[in-house]
């Protein structure tokens, strides 16, 4: 992972808005915020940034790499659409941090155990096993993440919840089994990988 | 009137055993009353959501989304795609979106979904059920089936962020859209007006960052509380299992007493329509809605 950092690093001397442009989702729309800060003002979770978007989108054209790529701050969106909708220059802000996000967890500079980053990897890990999402082992994996003790823990501590969900019939213990899923697994996972591939031929994912 | 078909979506948490089954029990009764045909999109795929994005990526996120449009377009030739799920709409619109604006992301696309013997060409429309209701239907044809109208009953209608943006409802506003609060009138609820209809509820960061999440899912409860609501209403299998379901650790958070149910728009109608409250998925809720079983068990 560090190889592709250096090769990015390397490949754009420097110039990170240049490397944004390329490499992330929506990347060249960075040139235009106005630092307005109408997106740092609506955003639900915006206390919890540390850089909120306005900030990163200046800390990307000033050339802060490290501290942009390396931040909690993206993987503090929620998806809500809130900062597209308000961005009187029509960023499409929410796509740029999850593109910002995506781009540092493949150079391996996102925070190593940031929840939401571990999260993500969980789920779409699960979507791709079967083709459709296993909220049981999606659950499980979350609580189990940081070892069995704390495992055992939150999922006591989930357990009315789980209980109730399951009486409702919106919880099937025998998803554990494998569960729901996708009769041409096998095509969409080679789908995936092809796309994946070409993705990574596109944004520098691979080795030179 | 003629059925109305669509090439139907229904997403991963409508699956039996799924956190919103019940919503697709009331949908499936909706539908039936409104002479709607859902036909299923043979062997559709989950859609990447949101978070999906992370790991996903921006092309396995669309070619995921491209191949479901794609075996519309293929086995439902001609039907509108519908989704009822918020995430489900929003992630096939946008990939449609963005696949039809965009000729190489299209032929990326199209590239991969080869691998899954399938081709997308972009002639299936993309629909959320609520535009269905709305555009195809209309509140006066939505009213005509009305039994049962839901008098005395005050909703507090939540919009929540993935059916109101970034697409929305055609001619409502982002702030403060209206159509649900209309749609709990048709039905002849009362719908109360409050100030977080369109706040985010964490979507799904509730499970990875569950003490954020729940300050917002106590100001949304908190608010329909504090407006006379006996109940909520919502769009969206996200918000409606976020704000049902932390309700008992919002309390244990922050000393609150909440215990307000959170249902789908179609629980209501179909319950409006007449149905049962098993036809009406009632069954699945977490927190009780006492009054409304009360009301469906009445003749």
């Amino acid at each position: 992972m560090s190889d592709l950092n250096a090769q990015a690093k390397e490949k754009y001397h420097n110039n990170f808005l240049k490397e944004v442009a390329a490499n992330v989702e929506e990347g060249d729309w960075v040139k235009m915020c106005m630092q307005c800060g109408v997106c740092s003002g609506s955003c639900p979770f915006g206390p919890h940034w540390a850089h909120p978007p306005q900030e990163i989108f200046m800390m990307i054209r000033a050339g802060k790499r490290e501290e942009v790529l390396t931040s909690d701050s993206m993987w503090m969106c929620t998806s809500c659409y809130n900062c597209i909708v308000r961005c009187p220059r029509k960023l499409p802000i929410t796509h740029i941090m999850h593109g910002l996000a995506n781009y540092a967890h493949r150079l391996g500079l996102a925070p190593k155990n940031q929840p939401t980053r571990q999260f993500a990897k969980l789920f779409w890990n699960n979507i791709v096993k079967t083709g459709r999402v296993n909220e049981l082992k999606l659950s499980l994996g979350l609580y189990f993440k940081d070892g069995l003790a704390s495992g055992i823990k939150t999922g006591m501590a989930m357990k009315n919840v789980g209980l109730g969900l399951m009486k409702a019939k919106r919880l099937n213990p025998m998803e554990i089994l494998g569960g729901h899923g996708c009769k041409d697994i096998k095509g969409i996972q080679a789908m995936v990988k092809k796309a994946q591939e070409i993705e990574a031929k596109r944004k520098g994912f691979t080795a030179a | 009137m003629a059925t109305k078909e669509y090439a139907f979506y229904p997403g991963c948490s409508s699956q039996p055993g799924a956190s919103a089954s019940n919503y697709l029990t009331s949908v499936n009764s909706m539908c039936k009353t409104l002479d709607i045909k859902l036909n299923e999109i043979p062997d559709w795929n989950c859609c990447g959501a949101s978070i999906g994005y992370a790991e996903g990526g921006e092309l396995p996120r669309h070619a995921m989304n491209a191949r479901n449009l794609a075996l519309a377009e293929k086995e439902l030739a001609g039907q509108p795609v519908v989704a009822t799920c918020a995430a489900c709409w929003l992630s096939a619109r946008e990939t449609k979106e963005r696949l039809d604006h965009d000729a190489t992301l299209k032929s990326d696309a199209n590239e991969a979904l080869k691998e899954a013997g399938l081709q997308y060409n972009g002639t299936a429309e993309v629909k959320h059920m609520v535009e269905v209701l709305i555009e195809d239907f209309g509140y006066d044809a939505l009213k005509k089936p009305v039994v049962k109208p839901l008098q005395g009953m005050k909703f507090a209608g939540y919009v929540g962020c993935q059916t109101n943006r970034p697409f929305g409802i055609q001619g409502e506003s982002f702030e403060n859209p209206v159509y649900l609060d209309k749609l709990v009138e048709t039905m002849g609820g009362e719908a109360v007006s409050y100030d977080q209809k369109v706040t985010c509820c964490g979507g799904a960061l509730a499970f990875s960052e569950p003490e954020k999440a729940q300050k917002q899912i106590k100001d949304i409860v908190e608010s329909a509380y504090d407006h006379g609501a006996e109940m909520i209403v919502t769009p969206c299998p996200l918000c409606q299992a976020n704000v049902e379901i932390y309700q008992g650790d919002v309390n244990k958070r922050y000393g609150t007493k909440f215990n307000i149910p959170v249902l789908y728009y179609s629980q209501l109608m179909t319950l409006a329509y007449g149905g049962s409250a098993k036809e009406a998925g009632l069954d699945g809720q977490l927190i009780k809605a006492t009054q409304l079983e009360a009301f469906a068990a009445k003749k």
